[in-house]
């Protein structure tokens, strides 16, 4: 029987992962990127589990728009760092610093 | 322990596994493969939580288009690796201790051993409906105009990444159709009248 907890534990623990990932990978904006995918992940979890325990549709209406507007965030993050490496032929995130006083 | 405990332990530890290959692995072209494998797995995981539509939407979207499209651009980029990886064992303490001291909270937070709630009856079987029509019920009807919205939230961002990577090289020769199109003959021949210059050549007389 799996009860609640093991899918909101499931998403605990990959947010934390996440969160490791953005706290050892500072300078690399790709990784960055797929920790940012990776917490996604993990609160679409606790969405679909919710909703499967509450009986309530409307959490994964949301992870549908979770969905949506993370392939949009990454198109367009995607596109940032194609930009961003043509014209500074870097993605190191300490080099990008011309804008700091 | 039933055979959906042991299939749901199963995935979540391949989940886990593949998710910190992702934040740790040298190649970025390696952490999008595992990535891979976390969205594959966390599949799996919702299947078991009847959510079999949003499942294959994950695998459709996520493994179909977004992570193609993260490997494209990460096979397109010449990375200089060693740059990108320094501060990695200095960061590591920080990291895992910050991680270690959320995920304690967290689970302190959920609570454990007061969550263990039985699941009910699947409420869209209860419904006499399947999983994707309960939720196409909801989203439809009650979620209608965010659906729009989401629908618009696409196209801007389809249309927005065009003129982001969009390049205007120097020098470069190419078409301009409505230049071509406005163009008329008398802007491209025209037509003198002059007198000749020279009187026409006599009929050669044929040799003796």
């Amino acid at each position: 029987m799996i009860t609640l907890a093991h899918f909101l534990t499931l998403g605990a623990v990959l947010f934390c992962i996440a969160v490791a990932g953005i706290f050892i990978n500072r300078k690399n904006v790709i990784t960055l990127l797929m920790a940012i995918e990776l917490m996604l992940l993990a609160v679409n979890t606790n969405f679909v589990a919710f909703s499967r325990y509450l009986g309530d549709p409307s959490g994964q209406v949301f992870v549908f728009f979770i969905l949506t507007v993370a392939a949009a965030e990454s198109a367009i993050g995607l596109a940032i760092l194609v930009v961003l490496f043509r014209n500074r032929a870097t993605i190191n995130v300490t080099e990008i610093d011309s804008m700091k006083g | 322990m039933s055979f959906q405990l042991i299939c749901f332990y199963a995935f979540a530890a391949v989940t886990v596994a593949a998710a910190l290959t992702v934040i740790s692995v040298r190649n970025p072209v390696h952490a999008a493969l595992s990535l891979v494998l976390t969205f594959f797995s966390t599949a799996c995981t919702w299947l078991l939580a009847d959510a079999e539509f949003l499942a294959i939407a994950l695998v459709l979207v996520y493994v179909g288009a977004v992570m193609v499209l993260f490997l494209f651009v990460v096979m397109m980029l010449d990375l200089d690796l060693d740059p990108l990886r320094e501060g990695f064992v200095r960061a590591l303490p920080v990291g895992l201790a910050v991680a270690v001291l959320m995920l304690v909270e967290m689970l302190a937070l959920i609570g454990v051993r007061t969550m263990q709630l039985a699941p009910p009856a699947d409420p869209a079987a209860a419904a006499g409906l399947s999983n994707t029509a309960w939720l196409a019920t909801a989203l439809f009807s009650q979620f209608l105009l965010p659906f729009e919205v989401a629908a618009l939230i696409l196209t801007v961002a389809i249309i927005a990444a065009i003129p982001l990577t969009l390049r205007r090289r120097a020098g470069l020769k190419t078409q301009d159709p409505s230049r071509q199109v406005r163009v008329a003959a008398r802007d491209r021949v025209r037509i003198v009248k002059m007198a000749a210059e020279k009187p026409a050549p006599q009929p050669e007389t044929p040799a003796p």
